[in-house]
């Protein structure tokens, strides 16, 4: 097949995936945070609210995208297309996975859109553009709390750049590359034959701060709390976004949630050794049906006791546990005697464990923390974080420098 | 009050960005913004984000109520004291009651008393829940307005057993109580005594040394002890200034000189100061409880006097005395006697008085409220006085004030 077919081929699954998963985070989201505040979250579109995602979209297209007569015309319909283009683009450096190889066919192709070998760097350029999306947004408004909010965002989101660049640094330094897949790759094998050699527990402690700073920087770089002065509700309204509606709005949400996958694939790549598994090899393949097997059991369990919760659950329950048993099944047989495909899948589903407990994290302070104001934030990145970052930074080269 | 020492406020030199020349912003925020608690209009002018000057527009929600108290009877006034401050109608009730019994020169036998103690103390803490929720949601601390509301949802589900309103209770009236404590009460009380100090842990072990909270409110939202006086400012704001004023320990009413509980205060006079006096505040709330729980006395829940408490309907079925005066008071209501008289609590937000005129007839010749809303929303100028728009906030939140009780 010619590169371009499987490239497009693979642009194509790779947009769908990760427009569906950006919707899905933000139902995750909305779950994990309302059980956390004794509520329920969405439940009423489809089977505890797993089609609330659709809804939504549905709702955000078909509504009509007010805009208000005051506005810069061109910078305010460019600014959400910005934002979520940009937000959308960093994706295509990031490998998910080692390769597709399908022995009877004679195909095999890397699972990433590109292998840049310096895709660390494009993801940083590609951020640091981002910004503009959002003070764009904030100032063609003509509102005073987007403006606001966009000057927040571009102050911040300028200064956090930098401590995060300078925890960038550090793992490349180790790894010696900028590839994300050589990246990656670098971090296989284990010390003692049961720590991995990711980059988080190398040089100990210095790559723990360094991740440390990195998705510090990470939550000021998405605007999540508690570093989401822009978007403040009750300084700001909605900041940035506050003249915006329908569309564009969605451009705005989409973009923040796709950064947000980005900055913890990139954290994945950098310090939890991208797809690499927890534990050593033939073990380690058997947890990904392992997982599906005990939501199978959990669902079937729970579908077997007086629900107290909806009525349809009793129809539900069985058949997602049914859905997810055949996953478990299915996967289990992979595992154990298809090695071409267990070469694809195994690598995959660490590298989106990885990235879908990172989210959770990022959920999980939203729902605890509250929010800093704006000279502490500032005085947090450029007293506290960036020293630090440059000390974790001189004393990794040090130790580099002096181990080769 | 000259001899309290308050520190001074640590922002005005700190933090204070100089940006040269600039063009000022006039930010319209409000009536409708999500941390105005109501219909609140606050004009600031801004210096990149530091207000330079702020003016507060109040009276969006002006109801006129006072003037509707004077086409009322005495008692169908109870009702329209309940929205005055819609977060704590039974201290309302109380200021009310207790105004028109001192005119009447009414006795309220103890039983009443207790059950008006306890219930207005349940109505701080209920208040002060709605306080720490919207102040911490004001912060970006979302999850503690939510804890904060389940522990609402139970008080008004008390409210409602009691009263059958879960809001507008008017519970208290003039001579007691509308009726007697529900059978079954005790179990009510004694389930939320024992849930209630363990929550009040949790909300301070999320907040109270969280550093980010801390670096929010510590030193933020100062005003000094002097203007607050001259502005009116009471309650847990002054409190938090370090002066120990409440008018349950100074002028005692109902019978709050029967319980023990302590005033708290704190000197730092900040946003976080007043967040530990309104925490510690609950405490002493549920001490004072947990004494009318144990010594609740028996008897009756209204007053002795035939002409102004409406008779039981038992009594008035059967007794043609009982239906006369049902009849004399349902129609043209009891007179009170000509004269003024002001009444003063402690309500969750400081002092609420209630200056009743009389003129001898069955109807209140005026009823003039001091709320302490209004008194403390006075502060706003000064404690917005070239701070960030993020403290505005966080001070916003500790003056705990409400529209309808400013505006009335």
């Amino acid at each position: 097949m010619p590169l371009i077919v499987i490239s497009i081929i693979k642009a194509a699954v790779v947009a769908f995936v990760l427009l569906t998963a950006l919707a899905y985070v933000q139902w995750i989201e909305r779950k994990v945070l309302a059980h956390i505040q004794l509520r329920v979250g969405p439940y009423r579109v489809g089977p505890h609210g797993l089609l609330q995602p659709l809804a939504d979209v549905i709702k955000l297209i078909t509504k009509e995208g007010v805009m208000p007569s005051h506005v810069n015309k061109f910078f305010y319909l460019m600014a959400p297309f910005m934002a979520v283009a940009l937000a959308l683009i960093s994706i295509s450096v990031i490998p998910f996975g080692t390769k597709l190889e399908i022995p009877a066919l004679g195909f095999s192709t890397p699972m990433e859109l590109t292998d840049v070998n310096i895709g660390i760097l494009v993801i940083l350029a590609i951020s640091a553009v981002g910004v503009y999306g959002v003070a764009l947004g904030g100032w063609a408004s003509n509102n005073k709390y987007s403006l606001l909010g966009g000057l927040r965002s571009s102050a911040q989101m300028i200064s956090y750049e930098l401590p995060m660049s300078l925890a960038i640094v550090s793992p490349l330094l180790i790894a010696n590359t900028l590839s994300m897949r050589a990246l990656a790759e670098s971090q296989a094998g284990f010390y003692f034959g049961f720590i991995p050699k990711w980059h988080l527990f190398q040089l100990f402690p210095l790559q723990i701060i360094a991740f440390l700073i990195f998705v510090i920087a990470g939550f000021a770089e998405t605007n999540r709390v508690p570093f989401d002065l822009p978007e403040a509700e009750n300084e700001l309204v909605a900041g940035f976004h506050t003249e915006y509606s329908s569309m564009g709005f969605a451009g705005f949400f989409m973009a923040e949630y796709c950064n947000m996958i980005t900055i913890c694939a990139v954290a994945t790549h950098l310090f939890l050794g991208g797809w690499q598994p927890i534990f050593p090899a033939p073990y380690s393949d058997y947890v990904a049906p392992l997982i599906f097997l005990l939501a199978a059991a959990f669902l079937i369990f729970h579908s077997l006791q007086t629900l107290k919760t909806r009525t349809w659950d009793k129809y539900t329950f069985p058949a997602f546990g049914v859905i997810f048993g055949g996953l478990g099944a299915g996967l289990l047989g992979v595992v154990a005697f298809v090695p071409w495909l267990r070469e694809a899948i195994i690598p995959l589903f660490w590298f989106v464990a990885k990235v879908f407990l990172l989210l959770f994290l990022f959920i999980w302070i939203r729902g605890t923390l509250p929010r800093f104001r704006y000279d502490q934030l500032m005085r947090f990145t450029w007293l506290f974080l960036f020293p630090v970052a440059l000390v974790q930074l001189l004393a990794t080269a040090l130790v580099v420098a002096l181990w080769n | 009050m000259a001899d309290i020492e308050t520190p001074a406020a640590p922002y005005l030199e700190e933090t204070v960005i100089d940006s040269g020349t600039t063009r000022e912003m006039t930010l319209n925020m409000g009536p409708q913004h999500p941390s105005t608690h109501g219909v609140l209009r606050i004009v600031i002018k801004l210096d990149g984000e530091i207000i330079t000057d702020a003016k507060a527009d109040i009276g969006y929600l002006h109801t006129g109520i006072e003037k509707q108290c004077e086409s009322k009877t005495w008692q169908q006034v109870v009702p329209l004291t309940d929205r005055v401050d819609y977060l704590s109608n039974l201290s309302n009730n109380l200021a009310y009651c207790l105004a028109v019994e001192k005119l009447l020169g009414l006795e309220v036998p103890l039983r009443a008393q207790y059950f008006r103690v306890m219930l207005s103390e349940i109505t701080r803490i209920n208040s002060h829940l709605i306080w720490l929720g919207t102040s911490a949601i004001d912060l970006g601390a979302m999850s503690v307005f939510f804890y904060c509301f389940r522990e609402r949802e139970e008080i008004l589900r008390l409210f409602e057993f009691f009263s059958g309103q879960r809001m507008m209770t008017s519970y208290f009236r003039i001579g007691g109580l509308a009726l007697d404590a529900p059978r079954g009460w005790r179990k009510w009380i004694k389930k939320f005594l024992d849930v209630m100090p363990s929550r009040i842990e949790m909300w301070e072990n999320l907040l109270n040394e969280n550093p980010i909270f801390k670096k929010r409110t510590q030193g933020v939202g100062f005003i000094s002890l002097e203007d607050m006086l001259d502005f009116g400012v009471t309650g847990p704001m002054l409190r938090g200034a370090g002066m120990k004023v409440d008018l349950r320990k100074d002028v005692p009413y109902s019978s709050y000189d029967k319980f023990t509980f302590d005033v708290p205060t704190q000197t730092s006079n900040d946003v976080y100061g007043r967040y530990l006096v309104r925490m510690e505040e609950m405490k002493q709330s549920l001490r004072i409880i947990q004494q009318c729980y144990d010594g609740m006395p028996e008897g009756d829940w209204t007053a002795d006097a035939p002409k102004i408490v409406l008779p039981d309907r038992e009594r008035m079925k059967t007794q043609m005395e009982a239906l006369i005066y049902h009849f004399k008071i349902v129609t043209e209501g009891f007179r009170v006697p000509a004269g003024d008289v002001y009444q003063a609590v402690e309500s969750p937000r400081g002092e609420l008085g209630y200056y009743v005129v009389s003129d001898g007839t069955s109807k209140p010749y005026r009823i003039f409220m001091r709320t302490p809303s209004f008194g403390n929303l006075q502060s706003l100028a000064k404690l917005f006085e070239r701070v960030p728009i993020a403290d505005s906030i966080a001070s916003l939140g500790s003056m705990d004030f409400v529209l309808g009780d400013t505006d009335r």
